[in-house]
């Protein structure tokens, strides 16, 4: 077997991947108390599923992210999978050993059923109307396509923020179908700072005059200006001060301040061009649900704020990872996590990756931190060939 | 953490304190070769404890959960007496404050076994004596780039022991991995204890 470091250097891309797409018919009953009768998922896969059906591992996507997790399309040849560092032949997660899946979630909009679908009761898109879908929700309807893929356990299950909440999600809920969970940039609930910065996004869209209730489709338009903010909040969130102050500084785009509200520092010059990269793909709606998620999710909360009970069911080995300068999600609130783990006596490696790039630290390509993925990754092949049962 | 290799003598020594079964930390675990060794001997489960990058990545490859963690801060996330032994070994001498780490090895664990370079042992005394400050197998760096920033001889070790209220129950003291018995200050190299609460 080649080390994780030989794998590394010969590392290269799954290629030209097709989405497909599975249709579910049982009513899915959600969280919120509402069901969703009939839906569909989209999903990539890469590598081979094995005779046993026991290499698999499912990739959870964060808030803007979706199935594409890696390749590209012969069509679109630089729509790079959001993970493509991470997830190929000889990478990291290696598609030569592992099936690998990435489905966009429900509610999503990339081609899951979500509110910009039709509602088959009234022929006209969800809109508004469209469930609050929860992590929980998530995650049921992923077992779900892993039904539909032959797939009866996960070798893992991985993600990065709020993909690595799904994945704890996973372990607690389908303890028995997750063997590993690779826990990366997590926390086990969303601090109030946390939902503040949501809650200002969410404010953003719900006032944007084009947001209509969310029935925006109906009038042709998209709220187009509360999705950018949004998303602007969101970046300053996702980068360290010291990161911006690297990449940015007080750097002047003309040279010179022009006393006036047009673009005059790079920062600013960034955060609206992704704002407006943003808003010209992303789902008002869909972007609502998603921040509501990441609110709702509290494992512990059903068990008075006791974490290690809420993981008492989880039967995986654990692979959780922190970076130092992230903010949202800081290395403390991993701790917590590996805490509870410990208490209970789980298997769990636990890194401190010191990376200066904060919270989006998880989706870059660093070292020491693929090196330990691999080596992780390793292990987990190792255990599978071996065929030792948890 | 930044200890010399220790040779399969010291690893034996460790394990027969250590019980079948047991569930140990093993502190500055370094590549998880000790952790690895008593998984072998003694079917231990437990965590080792690394601040060092490349020894977290080589825990990994190893197989051994490994927590990253300054010692230094104590050891928060584990909880009181949820270990059966709790080892660290070679890494003492490197420590700022070691006493309040051996104040943390006897919250979390009910047992401890700490390793150390004798100070005291004869080579090193005879090394200062001619006016150098030792080096050697056990001690194996030089004065400027050492780790190991309180050194401690074994009168030490006992006299901090007495003073803590830490009951030392077993002693074994080993120069090249042979057990020294007569005279442990002065001929010993490589002191191990196990200690519990007093």
């Amino acid at each position: 077997m080649d080390s994780s470091e030989q794998i590394l250097n010969k590392a290269g891309s799954v290629g030209a991947v097709v989405p497909q797409r599975a249709h579910f018919a049982e009513p899915l009953a959600l969280k919120c108390g509402r069901s969703i009768a009939d839906y569909e998922l989209v999903y990539e896969t890469y590598g081979t599923l094995n005779a046993a059906g026991s290499n698999a591992v499912l990739v959870c996507h964060a808030l803007n992210a979706s199935h594409h997790v890696a390749g590209t399309y012969a069509d679109d040849p630089n729509n790079i999978g959001w993970w493509d560092n991470m997830i190929g032949p000889g990478k990291p997660l290696d598609t030569n050993r592992f099936f690998v899946v990435g489905v966009n979630n429900l509610g999503g909009c990339h081609g899951s059923t979500g509110p910009q679908s039709i509602n088959p009761q009234t022929g006209k898109p969800w809109g508004g109307d469209f469930p609050v879908v929860t992590v929980d929700d998530w995650v049921n309807a992923q077992a779900r396509l892993a039904d539909h893929l032959g797939i009866r356990q996960f070798a893992a299950v991985m993600g990065g923020s709020l993909g690595a909440i799904q994945c704890l999600q996973w372990t607690i809920a389908w303890p028995e179908r997750t063997r590993h969970a690779l826990v990366i940039a997590c926390t086990p609930n969303l601090s109030a700072q946390n939902i503040a910065f949501n809650e200002i996004a969410r404010q953003a869209i719900l006032t944007d005059p084009d947001f209509h209730g969310g029935d925006f489709y109906a009038h042709n338009v998209m709220p187009r200006r509360g999705l950018r903010v949004a998303r602007m909040v969101g970046h300053v969130t996702y980068l360290s001060d010291d990161e911006m102050a690297n990449k940015f500084g007080r750097q002047l785009k003309h040279g010179q301040v022009n006393y006036g509200f047009d673009t005059e520092f790079e920062i600013e010059s960034y955060l609206r061009y992704q704002g407006d990269k943003f808003a010209g793909y992303f789902d008002a709606n869909t972007y609502l649900r998603i921040t509501k998620a990441l609110d709702y999710f509290d494992p512990a909360f059903a068990h008075g704020g006791d974490l290690a009970k809420a993981l008492a069911p989880a039967r995986a080995g654990f692979l959780v990872v922190s970076f130092t300068t992230d903010w949202r999600f800081a290395p403390e609130r991993s701790r917590e996590i590996v805490h509870a783990l410990l208490k209970n006596r789980r298997d769990v490696t636990y890194a401190e990756i010191d990376a200066p790039h904060g919270h989006d630290a998880f989706l870059l390509d660093d070292a020491r931190y693929h090196k330990l993925v691999a080596a992780y990754f390793d292990r987990v092949f190792a255990e599978m060939q071996a065929g030792d049962a948890r | 953490m930044n200890g010399i290799s220790i040779d399969r003598a010291d690893f034996a020594a460790i394990a027969q304190w250590v019980k079948p079964n047991a569930h140990v930390l093993d502190l500055g675990c370094g590549d998880g070769a000790l952790f690895n060794y008593l998984k072998r001997e003694r079917a231990i489960t437990g965590y080792g404890v690394e601040i060092d990058d490349n020894n977290v990545l080589a825990c990994a490859r190893n197989g051994v959960n490994v927590i990253q963690r300054n010692l230094e801060r104590g050891l928060r996330e584990f909880d009181d007496q949820s270990f059966d032994c709790v080892i660290l070994s070679q890494t003492l001498q490197a420590m700022r404050h070691g006493d309040s780490l051996i104040d943390e090895m006897l919250r979390v664990g009910r047992e401890g076994i700490v390793t150390f370079p004798n100070f005291g042992y004869w080579r090193n005394r005879l090394q200062v004596l001619r006016g150098h400050m030792p080096v050697s197998d056990n001690l194996p760096y030089q004065w400027f780039d050492t780790p190991n920033i309180h050194l401690c001889t074994i009168s030490d070790f006992e006299r901090f022991c007495a003073a803590r209220n830490i009951r030392v129950l077993e002693r074994k003291v080993l120069t090249d991995g042979v057990l020294v018995s007569a005279l442990p200050n002065l001929l010993g190299a490589l002191a191990i204890y196990h200690f519990g609460a007093g």
